[in-house]
């Protein structure tokens, strides 16, 4: 038994081909997407164990340490992974990536000229508790120019990957943070449409969930697609 | 007024970014972070079926070679069942991840040839790849499907094959190959467009 998700509502998502992000232009399918009727193969998806990942994948802080701490702010990134329906999502694997404090990635590719972090990766991943909640320790990555405009900035953003229990609730998006006067400014985030799923990508300044004297914190919850409650037999009876 | 439905709305999606690897495949990235490295084995060393291997390029509307995508693989196991569905061999994942080489643009993932899955009503399914694009400059991650140019009279009923209006697109979603090795190019944008579904 298969439960089908509500219909992706594309008109909050953003467009494929959106004008001020120059690399859409020519990344985004011209013809229109082919809307199919769920079936087994979207809607079972993979699942992941706590044998596969390791205790210390989720705190950025320790994970790549090599002689001290990461330079930079200390923050703690939590929420919940819930769908539609407000249903928590367990047991789902959120994975993060994002730039150091000064703003530059650990990836080849990536000629910023701030200065890489020796004790800093910038990847982490963990799974959902029981009731949906996840939790990450960081640093508070730094803005930084990317090509686009001749002097586009990024805000500072945190890239997330969650899962869910169907393929078809598979979804990147990115993190940003309360208050940055660059999130208005940001070919990427403009390409969405709707200021309210703009709003859904701000993380909140979380004072009661910051350590004191150690870390502040930010709370960002995660959306996935909710499914209806009405099933369909994804198989014919006795196969 | 009326009561609010009080449903949340789904996060909106944003782009994958130039940096996806260190995230979702950093081993891959040449950078060692995890201890294990999720997405590699998708089939796992019990499945039975046809061992195969499918090669193939992503390009973008100017014919260039898209270095950047990740590209995950989720499929049913030789007896047409995915994980979580029912039974599935010891190991048998169904998913995975893989990148292309960073030099040719090429990609590979190696696998089983999955079965003809019974999907709504009871209606066959011909062996198929669901296929999950990110990249930078892909804003909502692109669906698609795989399916095998030696299961031609499974795809001529196929739910999803039958339902593209031209029929000379459905081409774009058939991987051409021997049984063993198969190619597999997909196209962002442009005259080959491969159909992406909204699922
Ligand atoms: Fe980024």
């Amino acid at each position: 038994m298969t439960s089908e998700l509500y219909q992706r509502d594309r008109e909050w998502h953003p467009p494929a081909l959106a004008q001020n992000y120059k690399t859409s232009l020519a990344r985004s399918p011209r013809n229109a997407l082919l809307s199919i009727q769920g079936s087994a193969s979207e809607l079972t998806g993979p699942t992941f164990g706590h044998d596969e990942i390791d205790a210390i994948d989720n705190d950025l802080l320790r994970n790549y340490a090599k002689t001290g701490d990461p330079i930079g702010e200390r923050i703690i990134v939590h929420g919940r992974v819930l769908d539609e329906n407000r249903r928590p999502v367990p047991h789902t694997l959120v994975e993060i990536w994002q730039a150091n404090a000064g703003g530059r990635y650990r990836h080849k590719k990536d000629s910023y000229l701030a200065a890489i972090d020796p004790n800093f990766g910038g990847c982490g991943r963990t799974l959902t508790d029981e009731n949906g909640f996840y939790r990450f320790r960081t640093v508070k990555p730094g803005a930084y120019p990317w090509r686009n405009w001749i002097n586009s900035w990024r805000p500072a953003h945190i890239h997330i990957s969650v899962f869910g229990t169907a393929f078809a609730q598979r979804l990147i998006t990115q993190m940003y943070f309360e208050g940055d006067p660059l999130i208005a400014k940001c070919p990427i985030v403009q390409t969405i449409p709707d200021q309210r799923a703009i709003d859904q990508l701000v993380a909140a300044l979380d004072l009661n969930a910051t350590i004191p004297l150690d870390s502040i914190a930010y709370k960002f919850d995660i959306i996935l697609r909710g499914s209806r409650s009405t099933f369909f037999e994804n198989r014919p009876e006795g196969n | 007024m009326t009561q609010s439905l009080d449903y949340r709305k789904e996060t909106a999606s944003q782009t994958a970014g130039p940096y996806v690897h260190i995230g979702l495949a950093p081993g891959d990235a040449g950078f060692d972070i995890y201890a294990h490295e999720l997405g590699h084995d998708i089939a796992g060393p019990n499945a039975k079926g046809q061992r195969i291997k499918v090669t193939g390029i992503v390009t973008d509307g100017t014919g260039a070679p898209v270095k950047d995508v990740l590209i995950e693989i989720w499929q049913a196991n030789a007896a047409g069942i995915y994980p979580g569905q029912g039974d599935v061999e010891d190991g048998f994942r169904g998913w995975g991840r893989v990148i292309p080489d960073f030099e040719s643009g090429e990609f590979t993932l190696e696998t089983i040839k999955p079965g003809e899955v019974v999907g709504r009503d009871g209606r066959k399914t011909a062996p198929h790849l669901n296929l999950w694009l990110v990249a930078r400059g892909i804003n909502v991650g692109l669906n698609t499907r795989m399916y095998f140019d030696d299961a031609a009279a499974a795809n001529d009923k196929d739910p999803v094959l039958t339902l593209i209006e031209q029929a000379h697109r459905r081409d774009t979603l058939i991987a051409k190959g021997d049984g063993e090795t198969y190619r597999f190019d997909i196209c962002l944008q442009g005259e080959n467009e491969t159909v992406f579904l909204d699922v």
